[in-house]
């Protein structure tokens, strides 16, 4: 079930109701890092193609403006017309203004995170134009009406059973029915029929290149070319930080988008648009909604690179046993849990502290984002501006006090040591969260001071 | 002011100091006859039926070894007009390709490490065509074959196309338990011949 709860710690509690279903999760997710391993490995330059990528990312976000003129120009010479979002709002409004001029009150729309994070189908729908979503996932979580759970599995959460029953209500497929051969059969007859059908199509943006002023979008299914080839009108929308410099960059990108992302060497489809067909109109919005000023944060800006593989979502052992929803924000995961807080650092206070810190993210990253660093800095500034939990206040509080006197350490110890061994259910009991599923370790006899005394000779 | 200038002027002010962009040099020692049977059993696991063949004569016996009468095939090799409906100029509304069961198409090169076959508009006529087409053949000459994306790139440096396309297998899905599924919105099966 899509969970409402806005804190991370609850929505993962919630999660874990269904303990089968949370071991299944974790077991998927980790199946598809182990993929992504298995096809990094095999290439000898692996951490080369690493390191490029992330130098072309620091060059682009040092030159942003620059290049975004310059894809700009390019663009329109090619015959698209860009638009700019300053927020989502405006985003929502252009697509809308499109849409109004050509008639249009269906459109076909294939992934995109960005309109996820700018709550374009809502908007769409409130004014009365109908969205389809044609990747399969995003089909099924949009019939359940739930947002996608992760990045590039968006119904990754979904027992085929539950798709099934979906299918069913929706789609008309026998009762009971399961098997994932037969449930796409069915939804590419449904979708053909909506491709064929529809005069506007939004898709996302992967990649777009300044020098030539055109974009490139990845898929598998081949939605994105189904719905842009046979609409009047082709609407890319993309976040500003999607500039790549030169064409032949695209190399290294595409060498380690789908390696990272699926364990694929390369998507089924890397459509390159440049220009629109005769007769259509292809518009490009280019979209800030808080990236600008996100670039001008020194100690966070790195996230800016993500290209949205999702590699640090399907290695986070937090991730894969809390579930996407716990996560209440577009992006999951480890880079949704930088990339939140920049958007709204109060509505998003937890998600800086859904981690371990082991690292894991940052050494699957493609761009090598310092994930795990910026986690930890969040935490910094989070706690600095006030937004620490209670119950942490007080209790680090508590902790700056004892250590910061030798004499009330050892008396504390002490007191502890002797708690826990004549009544361990103080900290044995269900308000203890490290209490949950595993056991409390026995208190030691004595603490290292008293052993050190009494040995050193 | 406009949301264009503010976005640009704020962006100027926030970008850090310039960052070097990297020379990319990823060097490749081996050659073609390395890369052949790379590109082969890549292709394998991509679920490509994959024909070598020597000439148009080749390709046109096996096309109506496995052909089907009352399908709906059309080419954009001149050469295959005697065996299929050659397109040589976009005529009609795309939609009208939309029961087509076998398209045939060039490409202008292919990748060894991913399998991925470079189509451009100009070899298909209508962009469509090797997306809603419910089979897919692709022709594509055995001396073009690069290693990896940087030839790849390479290749297509300078060259004009308003649509390029790198197509990687039928298409595909596993968004159902991550149970692979051939054939989600575009062809349900790919064949590749390669020629020469």
């Amino acid at each position: 079930m899509h969970s409402t709860i806005t804190n991370h710690a609850d929505a993962a509690l919630d999660f874990n109701v269904d303990e089968a279903r949370v071991n299944w999760h974790d077991k998927t997710l980790w199946f598809i890092r182990e993929k992504r391993d298995l096809v990094s490995h095999a290439i000898p330059e692996w951490e080369q193609l690493r390191d490029y990528a992330s130098s072309i990312k620091n060059n682009v976000l040092s030159n942003l403006s620059q290049y975004l003129k310059e894809f700009e120009a390019n663009a329109k010479a090619n015959g698209a017309i860009i638009h700019w979002a300053a927020d989502a709002k405006e985003h929502n409004a252009i697509i809308h203004e499109i849409l109004k001029k050509h008639n249009i009150d269906r459109m076909v729309k294939s992934k995109s995170m960005l309109t996820e994070e700018c709550g374009l189908n809502e908007y769409l729908e409130a004014n009365g134009v109908e969205v389809i979503d044609t990747d399969l996932g995003e089909r099924i979580v949009q019939l359940a009406k739930e947002p996608p759970s992760h990045i590039v599995l968006p119904c990754i959460h979904k027992k085929k059973e539950e798709i099934g029953e979906l299918f069913h209500q929706f789609l008309g497929t026998e009762k009971g029915a399961s098997d994932p051969q037969y449930l796409t059969g069915v939804a590419r007859k449904h979708l053909r029929e909506t491709f064929l059908t529809r005069r506007a199509a939004l898709t996302g943006v992967n990649f777009a290149i300044a020098e030539t002023g055109e974009f490139v979008v990845s898929t598998n299914e081949g939605n994105a070319d189904m719905g842009a080839h046979l609409a009047d009108v082709h609407i890319a929308s993309m976040g500003i930080e999607k500039i790549l410099p030169k064409q032949k960059h695209l190399g290294v990108f595409l060498r380690l988008l789908a390696r990272s992302a699926t364990g694929q060497p390369i998507t089924t489809y890397s459509s390159h648009f440049k220009k629109p067909q005769p007769n259509q109109e292809l518009h490009i919005i280019l979209v800030d909604n808080g990236r600008s000023v996100h670039l001008g944060k020194e100690d966070f800006r790195n996230s800016l690179k993500c290209i949205r593989c999702a590699a640090c979502m399907n290695t986070c052992p937090v991730y894969r046993r809390s579930g996407g929803y716990s996560y209440h924000n577009a992006v999951a995961g480890p880079i949704g849990s930088i990339l939140a807080p920049n958007f709204d650092m109060r509505k998003n206070k937890d998600l800086p502290f859904a981690s371990t810190l082991c690292g894991s993210c940052s050494n699957v990253c493609p761009v090598k984002i310092d994930i795990h660093d910026q986690l930890y800095k969040w935490r910094q500034v989070l706690m600095k501006e006030g937004y620490g939990a209670p119950a942490k206040n007080a209790s680090m509080k508590m902790m700056g006090w004892v250590l910061s006197s030798p004499k009330i350490y050892d008396i504390s110890g002490k007191a502890a040591r002797i708690v826990l061994k004549y009544a361990p259910f103080i900290v044995s009991n269900k308000l203890n969260p490290w209490y949950k599923q595993r056991e409390m370790p026995a208190p030691p006899k004595e603490s290292f001071k008293e052993w050190y005394k009494k040995n050193r000779k | 002011m406009s949301s264009r200038e503010n976005i640009l002027k704020e962006v100027a002010k926030n970008q850090p100091a310039d960052r070097a962009l990297p020379i990319i040099d990823i060097a490749v020692s081996t050659g073609l006859d390395e890369w052949i049977p790379i590109l082969k059993q890549r292709l394998e696991t991509l679920h490509v039926t994959i024909h070598e063949v020597a000439d148009y004569d080749a390709i046109k016996a096996i096309l109506k070894e496995t052909a089907i009468p009352q399908e709906r095939t059309v080419t954009t090799i001149e050469e295959l007009s005697t065996v299929s409906t050659f397109i040589d100029a976009v005529k009609e509304d795309a939609h009208s390709l939309e029961n087509v069961d076998l398209a045939i198409i060039p490409a202008h090169f292919g990748v060894a490490e991913n399998g991925a076959m470079w189509v451009t508009d100009s070899l298909v006529q209508y962009r469509v065509l090797p997306f809603i087409t419910q089979q897919l053949v692709i022709v594509v000459r055995r001396e073009s074959i690069v290693y990896n994306m940087h030839q790849a790139y390479e290749k297509i440096a300078g060259t004009n196309y308003d649509f390029g396309v790198f197509i990687a297998g039928p298409s595909k899905t596993a968004d159902i338990e991550q149970s692979l599924v051939i054939g989600a919105h575009g062809p349900k099966g790919l064949t590749l011949f390669i020629l020469g």
